[in-house]
This record gives C-alpha cells, structure tokens and sequence, in this order.
C-alpha cells in the first residue's frame, strides 16, 4: 500500500519523530502567539491617550482657597493670604506619585480629600495645608468624598466598593467596605445636604441611593432607591436642596448627553434634559459620524436656579436651570469660551456667585521647547453671575472674567496654570482636550473583542481540565 | 400531541456549568422596572389595581411578580412552585442562553399538556448579580431562591458569589419586608459562607425552626431541582440558610 506525503508546511504528524512534534507544537504556539499581538496592535490606539486624566478643580466654600489638581501635582492658592501654597505631609507620607482623579473639599472647608491612580488617598486640613492621614486602597480610586459632619471620608475604587475611614479612629486604621456596585466603576460619589444619604453613580448607567447611618463602619446596607434612566454611563451627580422633607432632588448627567432631575426618595425620574441640540455649536466637520459626546461635569446652586454643565467637546459652559415646584430642567444658555477652551471641572462657589472651571490633562505640557522644565499645563477661567449694575432688575448675564480681573491675579494664575500665557497654547490643549475624551470612553465603554479576538481569548484560557 | 407540545430533551441544551457573571453578555437588559419588555410570556389573568400599588408603573405584568429563582438552571423549581402557588407570578432568571430556551420550551411543552396549569411561571435570560434593580422594584418580591449557587472555590474568586454582602443589599432592596431569601447548596464551604453573609447582614433575620417545618416550600429545595435529585442520588448532604428581611435596626 502506498502512502502519499503531501508536500505542504504540516507534514502528516504520523511520519514524524517525536523531535519533530515539539517543534510542530512550539511552531503552532508561536504562530498563535503572534496573531494575538498583531490583532491587538491593530485593535488598539495609541496606549498613550489611557493615561490622560483630566485636570480638576475645588474651590473653598468661602473662596479662602482654590486647589487645582493636574497630573499628580496637588497646586493650592490661599486667596486669603494672597500667595502660593505647598501642601505638606509632617507625617513623612509620600505625595501624590500617580495621576489624581477626585478631590473634594468638606463642606466647612475645614478638610480637604485628593485621591487617584497611586491607590492613595490623602486627607488635609486646609487652614495648614498639612496632610493629617494617608489611607491605603487595595485599588486605583475614582471617587472620594467627606461626610457632612467632617467625621468620615468615603472612597470608591475601580471595582465598585466605596470603603470608608473614620478620622475619629488611630490613623493606623484601614478602610473598610460600606457598599458595592457589582462589578462596576463608580464615576461619582455625594452625600446628600442633611448628610443622611449617600450617592453612587456608575458607568452601568445606575445611580443608586444608600442611607448612610450613624454608625457607617458597620456598612450602608439598606438602599433608599436606585435613580435608573440613563441610557449609557453616569458621569457626575449634584445635590438640590429641596424645602420638603418628604422629596429630595438630585440631579446628573451622562453618556447620553442628557441631565437628569430625579427624587431621589423614592427614585423617580422628575425631568430629562436633552443636551444634543444645545451643543451643536460645533463645526460639523468636527464631529464624526458615530462620535458620541458626554456630559463631564456639573454643578448646582443649592436651590437649583443656576445649575452648569460641562460638555465633551464643548469649548464653554452650558448654564440651565431647575423649577423645583413644577420639577422642571430648562437649558438657559450657552458661556462660550476661547476656542479649544474644553472646561475639564467645574466648581460653584455659591456666596461669591462665581463658577470657577479649569482645563487641563495629565499629559499636557507646555510646548515651548526652550523651556526644559516641562511643567503640566492649566487653563483656569471663571464667570461670575453678579448682577453688575444692582439696580438693572434685568437677569443676570453671565460675565467671563479676563485674566486681569481674576481673584488673586497674575500669582494665582501662575500658581494654578503652570505658566502665564496659558491661553496661547491652543494646539497643546486641543491635543490634550481629546486625549482626556478618549481615555474616558475607553473607561467607561466595556471593551467589547471583535469575533476573531474572543476566540483566540478563549484558546488560551489556563483553567480548561487537562485530559488524562 | 403535537411534536411542538413534547417537553425536550436536555440532551439538546447542555451547556457548561459555569458561566462567568463579570462578562457583559450580549443580551437586552431593560433600564428599568417599567421598561421591562415582555421577553417572556405570563398566559395569565388577573385583576390587579395597578395604578395604586405602583404609581409609576405601566401596567405591566412584571409588576406582579412576587417570586425569584435566581439561577433557575433547567426550571425544576418554578414547574414544581407552579401548582402550589396558582395565583402567584413567578420568574426564574438564567445567566446561560441555551439553558434559558430550554426552560422556555418546558413550560411552554407543558402549558400545552397540561391546559390551564403552568400559565404563572416564565423564564429570563439575564445576569441577575448586575440587573436585579432594573427588573424589579422596591419591595417587590416576597420570596427569593438561590439553589445551589455556583460555589467559585478559589478565594480571589469569592466575588463571584452570588449571595455577598454588597448584592444581598440589593437583594433586600426588592425584597417585601418579612419577604424570604432561601438558599442551599451541597458544598459545606460555600453554606458556611452564605450563612454567615446572612447573619452579618442587619437586614437579614433567621427564620424559626418550626417556620421552616411548616413551609411547604422547603422540601422542594433540595428535590424538585435536577442538581437536588443528583445529590440526593449519591446521598450527599445539604446545607440550607433560609433568612427573612427585616427592618434595619438603626435608632
């Protein structure tokens, strides 16, 4: 009986030595092997753009101080003081070593929060700006918040568990847990005004209302209500104060470019506001076909007339304001900014009637290539809603202030910015304005594998049984 | 009888035991209660004052439904729970896709042999562990079944668990106060551990021994599911936790 030996690359493993088998394995693995890194080279963009954290913004409730966090630099003005401010860390704690990605002011001032990528989050007292606890996360953070009795600080890491600390207790202390989102990430975290609830939004468009107890190292267990409504990621959550105690409204925007008013008691959804027309104010050779754009950031006074928006994309604020008797949103208008001018945070401080707002990223350096100090960049700009002429009963119109008419001037400006002449760097913030949307897409946007990718995954998986 | 109306045969429906809860499975999930798109079919009639139990509600159905098999597997539990509780809704969630069809096809083999019966019992394909708050509403549910929970051995694994304490807030969420959370399973680690999540939890309370003997519901944990029959076969033990939600006790 003859045999015939075909004559293409796999030989029949019949006629092989057992040699010529591990080469033939080791052949195939290799040739798997490099499929994968060729589909991921091609799936994958520039790796660079996942680092770009946005730059942010909190202001003391009394103005008396204005943090801009940028990279893993914490930059302090004391405004009171009129100079710049090193926050610093007796306790011999290490600063910020990775990109900061929440900070938050208690709301007496008297405390201040900064947590991010270093799985580090560090709690300061404002009035020496001096770090008084370094807690330890198992997880990079994406949330931090301070309970309105200044006694705890929560913070929720990146797979959905806000933990907590105690500043009553030794320093020592680790966090523990009070409450999940199943595997999710949480973008935002508040405490509601009278401190007795706790809200988490998440990328799975859930926004859930947890009553915080009295005892919250015990975990907050019961929830009051989920807020469920967005139709893609929830990006950020601001409080309403609300007269009646038996509602209470929240309100939040998303992926979905809409803000939303909700009662968070019993978790109705009170009013949605459509941002997608709002914000066609850009070229339409600026937007792609399937570009989606998001809501970043909002902010509310406590009684709802002022309430503004950050949009991805939108280079200014857009301002809208909220009935609370007939539980309406209505867009009131747009702030322009310069051009490429795209506000990565914003702030209200409500007894000066100012909105503070800055841009920035962690991968925006200056372009001046005379200067070797590559320092991060900032944009800060702030509108101020006071009424300029008080006997005008006209409503207020919204002011832009210039660089000359900024509270603390050229040495805030300086302190915060990086630079001067922050404004002239319009390509470097175009670039970073970008890098920042990226990176919060591929954060908030599960990765879904093409066809081929999932199965090459599944090839390699390590816990198939091995038959005996 | 038609071919239609035989029950299948599980032969045609295997599929692995284990499905990964962390994986965004590509199947429609609803954004909430109310949006709740009749994926399955409750053949029932009922007269419900809608408007006044759920003021938000669209006068769905879903609304109704007081009872959940979370990993209903291939439905042993619902067919046996249907006949007991004739004028109760009761919805078995599946994470698997060829299990969930399996059991679509059961209950509809038997609706039509059995004319009349089996009309309060369905099926959904959803991942349960993320999705329980867009299905249903607060205070919902008057019992919630866990049989024989996929057990993740491996401790960086743990989080797979369906009974958590994180999930089991969720799970009081939807609950009725005085609602009952059963579960059991055959692996003495794994009831060790949703005993005691159970029993640290504040919202969750013990129910009685004498409770549990008069409870009609509680002999069918163990038999009227294949995976309770298969250990019953080889004389394994099981190891129930059987908790009722109650209020929080914070002053």
């Amino acid at each position: 009986m003859s045999v015939i030996i075909s004559q293409n690359q796999n030989p029949n493993p019949w006629f092989c030595t057992p040699l010529s088998l591990i080469d033939l394995a080791l052949r195939n693995t290799y040739i798997l092997y490099m499929e994968e890194v060729l589909i991921e080279e091609s799936e994958s963009g520039n790796s660079c753009t996942d680092e770009a954290a946005p730059a942010l913004i909190a202001v003391h409730p009394t103005e008396s101080s204005v943090v801009v966090a940028v990279g893993s630099e914490l930059r302090v003005f004391d405004l009171k003081g009129d100079s710049a401010v090193s926050p610093l860390d007796e306790l011999g704690g290490p600063h910020h070593s990775a990109s900061i990605r929440a900070i938050s002011f208690s709301s007496d001032g008297e405390l201040f929060a900064s947590a991010g990528d270093d799985k580090i989050i560090k709690i300061w007292k404002t009035d020496s700006w001096n770090c008084i606890r370094t807690v330890q996360s198992e997880k990079k953070v994406s949330a931090v918040s301070i309970s309105q009795d200044s006694q705890y600080v929560t913070f929720a890491d990146k797979f959905g568990v806000v933990w907590i600390v105690s500043l009553k207790e030794d320093r020592d202390t680790k966090a523990v847990p009070i409450l999940g989102h199943y595997c999710s990430i949480i973008t935002s975290m508040k405490f509601s005004p009278d401190g007795r609830f706790i809200a988490t939004a998440d990328r799975d468009y859930k926004i859930r209302i947890t009553v915080f107890p009295r005892n919250a190292l015990k975990g907050a267990h019961e929830i009051q209500s989920f807020c469920l409504g967005h139709t893609d990621f929830v990006s950020c959550l601001a409080f309403v104060c609300s007269q009646d105690q038996s509602k209470g409204f929240v309100l939040s925007g998303g992926g979905d470019l809409t803000v939303r008013l909700w009662d968070y008691i019993s978790g109705s959804l009170l009013y949605t506001c459509a941002l997608d027309d709002k914000a066609g104010i850009l070229e339409a050779s600026e937007i792609e076909e399937n570009d989606k754009r998001a809501v970043t950031d909002i902010c509310a006074s406590s009684d709802g007339s002022l309430i503004s928006v950050a949009v991805q994309g939108f280079n200014g604020v857009m301002l809208l304001s909220c009935d609370l008797v007939a539980k309406t949103l209505s867009f009131v208008k747009n702030v322009s900014m310069e051009k490429s001018f795209i506000p990565t945070s914003l702030v209200l401080v409500s007894s000066k009637e100012r909105l503070w707002t800055v841009m920035g990223a962690s991968n925006l350096t200056s372009s001046d290539l005379n200067n070797n100090n590559q320092r991060l960049l900032t944009r800060v700009r702030i509108i101020s809603f006071l009424q300029k002429d008080p006997l005008d009963s006209c409503s207020r119109d919204p002011a832009l202030l210039e660089d000359s008419q900024v509270p603390g001037g050229e040495k805030l400006l300086m302190q915060l910015q990086g630079c001067l002449d922050a404004a002239a760097q319009e390509a470097a913030f175009a670039a970073a304005a970008a890098a920042v949307r990226t990176s919060l897409q591929n954060m908030m946007i599960k990765k879904q594998y093409s066809v081929e990718r999932r199965e090459l995954r599944k090839r390699n998986r390590n816990d198939k049984k091995i038959k005996s | 009888m038609s071919a239609t109306a035989r029950v299948p045969r599980k032969r045609f429906y295997r599929a692995r035991a284990h499905s990964n809860p962390l994986s965004d499975s590509h199947f429609p999930v609803p954004i909430r209660p109310s949006d709740v798109d009749f994926d399955f079919d409750f053949d029932f009639d009922f007269d419900f004052d809608f408007a006044s139990h759920y003021p938000q509600s669209s006068g769905n159905p879903m609304d109704l439904v007081r009872f959940a098999d979370v990993g209903c597997g291939f439905g042993g539990l619902l067919v046996a729970l249907s006949p007991l509780f004739p004028d109760t809704l009761i919805v078995g969630m599946e994470l698997r896709d060829k299990v969930t069809e399996h059991v679509k096809h059961r209950i509809h083999g038997l609706r039509a042999t059995n004319p009349g019966h089996y009309n309060n019992i369905s099926v959904v394909r959803t991942n349960s562990m993320k999705y329980i708050p867009n299905y249903f509403h607060k205070a919902q549910l008057s019992k919630m079944f866990f049989l024989f929970p996929d057990p993740h051995f491996k401790e960086k694994n743990h989080r797979r668990r369906v009974i958590s304490p994180h999930l089991l807030d969720e799970y009081a969420y939807v609950m009725q106060l005085g609602g009952i959370i059963y579960t059991v399973t055959d692996v003495e680690e794994l009831g060790d551990w949703m005993k005691s999540c159970l029993q640290n939890h504040p919202l969750f309370e013990p129910v009685g021994e004498d409770e549990i003997t008069t409870d009609p519901v509680v002999k069918l944990l163990t038999s009227a599911t294949e995976e309770g029959q298969k250990v019953a076969r080889n004389g394994g033990q099981t190891f129930m936790a059987i908790y009722r939600h109650v209020a929080s006790k914070e002053d």
